[in-house]
């Protein structure tokens, strides 16, 4: 028992190790001095970090990934919300088609989607290229919002709605005045999982990204191919630490055992 | 006429049909029981007065008024949970100030009118208190007064008390009944405890299987019960099969299976069925010490198993019309095997 505890520790420190060195070279890289990616880095220089304000495009695709990410987030909420009281409160026929319909964007492999999406929207309909990459950024992300919000509303027992609805409150007023302020937690964490998802999203994206239109990792991805300077780690810890502070906000707001149950 | 009737009213959920032609009859500021096995429909028959379940068919009669369609927000009627339902993220005050917002009180009145009914369930000191930070009977009492403070017209109350120890049970029925008689509301109460049903109703429905089988005083219920599924719920454990054979004024002549005699005094109603059952309780019946014989309601039989029950013995007798549970005193035991002879008094059966 105890030789396999301690078998386990080395095998967790392990992964840990593999998951944590990338991360660490590229912290490193991010504030050397050295023309290019490097480790151990020489030197200690914030000109990277710098660096990334002066590649406009970096500057203008990150506004793009914002908007979309929080435009299509609250989208998603929008729809995703009701249709996970629906799905959670009502019994009717074709719900559990429904069901899968809302979940199969994490079932079909990203760039099928977003093939089919560019094959759909933007060529068949000539949809706006900004436009088809808000509704292909809503529809990802849409399963984690009603994945989350649902989970908070099956914690929430219905009986406390009857409750209101006994006292004189219409359904509309139930949902918005009980129901919503007790799963404010679950949008929370729906809304900064959805946008992260969003914000790193690169299978989706790179189909519906057209001129002038691009995401911030598409166009990480093509700064990459011509320069090899570390710019480009250093903006992956902004973004990283980035991340990190939302997942911060969820730990505080729920716990991420939120997600692991 | 009845303050609230119930006509014909049938449930289903799918092709489960839950309540079939119920009726019901409640008068003003009488509190009524709805007792039964469990899934018998009580909970159904309480969440469609309430307006959370639609009938099938048949209708509900409210104050004079067809209630069937009504919305449950506009029936004004006060609804208490098994489970308290209250809100959890309000405070003790605002739980129970939420019925009076929805009617647009003045703020002022709103404060007084939560206070005053705070004061009566005993929880003055509580108001700023979240739900969290209550007991189990605290917040049951919360969850009355939000149902109360409302003046509702009709208080539904679907098992209460059934999450609460059985002391706090005890303590909790007689507030509820004394707030209940002090306010004059008519309430229907939702339980498949007996005891705790008898204590506190004016009428008792017993409810089997979606139909309601009798609707009485807890008394009447209790004593003469008027059918066979009644009179077992409330501890008639025997159910003898009886041939009417003259009608006399002090009671009936009924012949047994085996040819023997029984007297019995009340006709429960059935002074004109040829057939019936005479249901007796295990306690009721003795068993008589040899060469005390009687002439009429007698039945030999022979000791099985017996268990010890603290009061006294029960034991299973096999007669010649079958197997019937008697009680006998805990001062002696009768061994298996033995030969006894069982007497039923004949104002204890009970004809169903
Ligand atoms: N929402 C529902 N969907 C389908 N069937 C239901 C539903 N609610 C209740 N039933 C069925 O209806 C029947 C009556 O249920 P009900 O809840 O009224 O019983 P009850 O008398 O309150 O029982 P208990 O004492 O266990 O609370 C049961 O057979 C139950 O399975
Ligand atoms: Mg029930």
């Amino acid at each position: 028992m105890k030789g396999k505890g301690k078998f386990l520790t080395l095998f967790a420190l392990l992964v840990y190790f593999f998951l944590i060195i990338p991360l660490i070279i590229i912290t490193g890289a991010a504030f050397g001095t050295d023309e290019f990616l490097k480790f151990p880095p020489r030197g200690f220089s914030l000109k990277w970090l710098a660096n990334i304000f002066k590649v406009e495009m970096f500057v203008r695709t990150f506004k793009i990934s914002l908007e979309i990410a929080v435009l299509g987030t609250v989208l998603a909420l929008l729809v995703g919300i009701p249709a996970a009281y629906g799905l959670s409160r009502y019994d009717f026929v074709g719900k559990n088609f429904l069901q899968g319909f809302f979940l199969s964007p994490v079932l079909v492999p990203g760039i099928v989607f977003g093939f089919s999406l560019l094959n759909f929207l933007v060529i068949k309909y000539e949809m706006p290229v900004y436009t088809s990459l808000l509704v292909g950024h809503t529809v990802i992300i849409m399963p984690y919002i009603i994945r989350v919000i649902s989970s908070s509303l099956e914690n929430f027992d219905y009986s406390i709605e009857e409750a209101a609805i006994s006292l004189g409150a219409s359904k509309l007023k139930t949902f918005f005045v009980i129901v919503l302020p007790n799963i404010a937690s679950g949008v929370i964490a729906a809304f900064i999982l959805a946008f992260i998802n969003s914000f790193n999203n690169v299978p989706v994206s790179i189909f519906l990204t057209g001129p002038g239109i691009s995401t911030l990792p598409i166009q990480m991805m093509s700064y990459v191919e011509y320069y090899f300077d570390p710019t480009i780690a250093a903006l992956s810890v902004v973004l990283m630490a980035m991340t990190i502070i939302l997942m911060f906000i969820i730990e505080k707001t729920l716990g991420l055992s939120y997600f692991t149950k | 006429m009845a303050l609230l009737s119930l006509k014909d009213i049938s449930v289903a959920y799918g092709k489960n049909v839950v309540l079939k032609n119920l009726n019901l009859d409640v008068e003003k500021g009488e509190l009524v029981s709805l007792l039964g096995p469990s899934g018998c429909g009580k909970t159904t028959t309480l969440r469609l007065i309430g307006g959370f379940v639609e009938a099938k068919n048949g209708r509900f009669v409210f104050n004079g008024k067809d209630y069937t369609k009504i919305p449950v927000h506009k029936r004004n009627f006060g609804f208490v949970f098994q489970n308290y339902a209250l809100f959890p993220h309000l405070t003790v005050f605002d739980n129970v100030a939420f019925g009076l917002k929805q009617r647009n009180i003045p703020k002022n009145e709103i404060k007084k009118r939560v206070m005053e009914i705070l004061e009566t369930v005993g929880l003055k000191d509580y108001a700023d208190r979240s739900p969290r930070e209550l007991s189990g009977g605290q917040k049951q009492r919360v969850a009355l007064a939000r149902a109360l403070v409302i003046q509702p017209d009709l208080l539904l109350l679907d098992e209460p008390l059934s999450n609460l120890d059985a002391k706090l049970r005890v303590k909790m029925r007689l507030e509820i009944r004394k707030i209940q008689q002090e306010y004059n509301i008519t309430a229907i109460y939702v339980t498949h405890d007996q005891e705790e049903c008898f204590s506190i109703s004016d009428r008792v429905a017993v409810m089997n299987n979606g139909v309601i089988e009798q609707l009485d005083t807890p008394q009447k219920i209790y004593n003469l019960p008027r059918t066979e599924f009644v009179a077992n719920f409330v501890g008639f454990e025997n159910f003898i099969e009886l041939e009417l054979e003259a009608k006399k004024i002090d009671g009936g002549f009924y012949k047994l299976k085996n040819s023997q005699r029984f007297k019995v005094t009340h006709f429960n109603g059935r002074e004109d069925e040829r057939y019936v059952k005479g249901a007796i309780r295990p306690e009721e019946i003795d068993i008589l010490n040899e060469g005390g014989e009687k002439e009429t309601n007698t039945l030999k039989g022979i000791i099985g198993i017996s268990t010890f029950l603290g009061k006294h013995y029960q034991y299973v007798v096999e007669t010649e019309v079958g197997r019937l549970l008697v009680n006998g005193s805990a001062h002696k035991r009768y061994v298996k095997g033995e030969r006894v002879t069982l007497y039923f008094p004949e104002d204890k059966i009970v004809l169903v």
